[in-house]
């Protein structure tokens, strides 16, 4: 009886959706590119996924429970942030710099500036970047490891060579587009199939997870800044080029999965608008003028950093306020 | 005897200029990269902080206050000019190594911090222990900061090799660390363990141990924490 006259405020309707929800969804997005990577990289994809999930989980586990916090390992954000680093890696990197990676990410990136919500800049990536900063040798060598290693990577498709398309592209070489949107080529282990990509986001729209105008805009704004580049290149327009450029290296896996996570991209829709179309000018910069062949990770945690300026500008202005003031007096 | 004591301990430990005072980041994130130029940017910075203190407390009667600054600066920056050049002579490089950070020992917020707060107002002895002190305080900072900087990042200390890169999945340095960014990460990380010790310093001291020396009623500082305690109290 109690319960008729309870007093409360509000919100009084709740929906089912909590954070747990929403990150197991994007779990379940991420699926289709990791079973991929693991089709295409062999055993090994598997157990660098699998250390760096562990190891992400492990390390805020023990890092809530050494300061004392409320444990939140069950809300599957450490899962995401593991899984995401090792869609990241190169195959044969070594599993212990992996872990590093992970734990890094977590304690360093997520659990010092707060834990999940207040981190400034995408877990994942920021730990992406700290590898490759540490080992840029082992972090763009994509040559699976045929002896040598503990596990064999059993080699499931031919087509994984040394240099990933956007190298090959970079050095003027054409590319098969359509082995890149398939996604048997070389690369990092999650971010070679646009295909499989793109199934993923696809769940996530729908699931009403992501809304798809950062990806759209994003890998739309690369697609314009590539064609411009193109035309004005001294071959002409070539539209194999913007397509490459399109599924190549990891604009995919970045535009879905990272640029929109919820912590690190703007609150405000103006803010959503101008921070996909800064992703896709500065990864277009950094692929066509920088000394990499990639540029969408240093992209996203730039813009990541830009975040809180891009909000301030784009207050969206409350009902009732500005307009012109004539009418009432 | 006890002037010199207490202030070597106030500057090595409880007002150590690189963990609590986080006075002069410019060449303690910038030189770090290995212990040895740690120790040498510390040691420099120490003779010429020793000798400013002792020059500047000796003419702290003679200088107007009007024109204090532009004096130290010029007394800091002869003192400079000297260290420079036998360093140049003789630990070329060192010299080599440290680059542009000697110069700019001149403008070492150490040094003028001292100068202002501390030499300006207090006879010659005290003055030149407290630079030694602090001066030995930011060494202490500096070298520990390279080593762990070294370790990690090179797996040398002291240039002695600890471990190096296998060529297959074994260990290898984590080279970000020798990088700006290691600097960040081992500061941040030695400072937290300095607080999580509780060395008694300036910053985590009850009232009457602290550096300023515990006279809160006279204070203006919003951020302390005694003077918060003292106010709840009344």
């Amino acid at each position: 009886m109690n319960e008729m006259y309870n007093v409360s405020t509000s919100p009084h309707m709740l929906c089912n959706r909590s954070t747990k929800t929403i990150m197991r969804d994007v779990v379940i997005g991420l699926l289709p590119a990791t079973f991929f990577g693991i089709y295409n990289f062999g055993i090994r994809a598997l157990v660098i996924i699998l250390a760096c999930v562990a190891s992400a989980v492990l390390s805020e586990y023990l890092f809530q429970k050494g300061m004392h916090k409320k444990i939140t390992v069950g809300d599957y954000s450490a899962i995401i942030t593991g899984l995401l680093l090792a869609l990241n890696l190169p195959v044969s990197l070594p599993i212990w710099m992996a872990v590093l990676g992970s734990v890094f990410a977590i304690i360093v990136v997520k659990q010092l500036f707060g834990g999940l919500g207040q981190n400034f800049m995408n877990p994942a990536l920021g730990a992406r970047c700290f590898l490759v900063i540490s080992f840029a040798g082992r972090m763009t060598s994509f040559a699976v490891e045929k002896t040598g290693s503990i596990i064999n990577g059993r080699m499931a498709v031919d087509g994984v060579s040394g240099a990933t398309p956007l190298t090959a592209l970079k050095a003027g070489e054409s590319v098969d587009v359509m082995k890149m949107f398939i996604g048997t080529t070389g690369g990092t282990i999650g971010e070679t199939s646009a295909l499989a990509i793109l199934i993923g986001g696809l769940y996530l729209v729908i699931r009403k997870v992501i809304s798809p105008k950062i990806p759209c805009i994003y890998i739309g704004t690369v697609a314009v800044f590539t064609a411009i580049y193109s035309a004005c290149s001294q071959n002409g327009f070539d539209f194999n080029f913007v397509l490459a450029h399109i599924c190549g290296g990891g604009l995919m896996l970045g535009a879905v999965f990272m640029a929109t996570d919820y912590v690190t991209c703007p609150i405000t829709p103006m803010g959503k608008v101008v921070f996909a179309l800064l992703l896709g000018i500065f990864t277009s910069i950094f692929r066509l003028f920088g000394g990499s062949a990639e540029g969408v990770s240093y992209a996203i945690i730039f813009c990541n950093l830009l975040v809180p300026l891009i909000e301030k500008v784009t207050i969206p202005t409350a009902f009732g306020k500005g307009g012109n003031n004539n009418g009432s007096r | 005897m006890s002037v010199i004591n207490e202030r070597l301990k106030n500057g090595i430990i409880k007002e150590n200029p690189t963990f609590v005072l986080m006075l002069g980041m410019c060449p303690t994130l910038a030189v770090t990269t290995s212990a040895i130029n740690g120790l040498g940017m510390g040691l420099t910075t120490t003779a010429v902080l020793a000798c400013s203190n002792m020059l500047i407390s000796m003419l702290r009667k003679v200088i107007p206050d009007k024109v204090r600054i532009p004096a130290y600066i010029v007394i800091v920056a002869s003192l400079v000019t000297v260290v420079q050049l036998l360093l140049q002579g003789y630990v070329p490089s060192l010299y080599d190594s440290l680059g542009i950070y000697i110069p700019l020992i001149v403008v070492n917020c150490i040094i003028l911090g001292r100068a202002e707060s501390y030499a300006s107002k207090n006879p010659v002895i005290a003055s030149l222990f407290d630079g030694i002190g602090m001066g030995l305080g930011f060494t202490v900072g500096l070298t520990s900061i390279g080593i762990f900087r070294e370790f990690l990042g090179n797996g040398t200390i002291f240039g002695k090799v600890i471990y190096t890169a296998s060529k297959g999945n074994g260990i290898a340095p984590v080279s970000i660390f020798v990088l700006a960014p290691g600097a960040f990460f081992v500061l941040a990380m030695l400072t937290a363990i300095q607080n999580k010790l509780k060395m008694p310093s300036a910053t985590n001291a009850s009232s009457d141990g602290a550096a300023c020396g515990g006279k809160c009623s006279g204070c203006t500082s919003t951020t302390c924490i005694a003077k918060n305690a003292v106010k709840e109290a009344e």
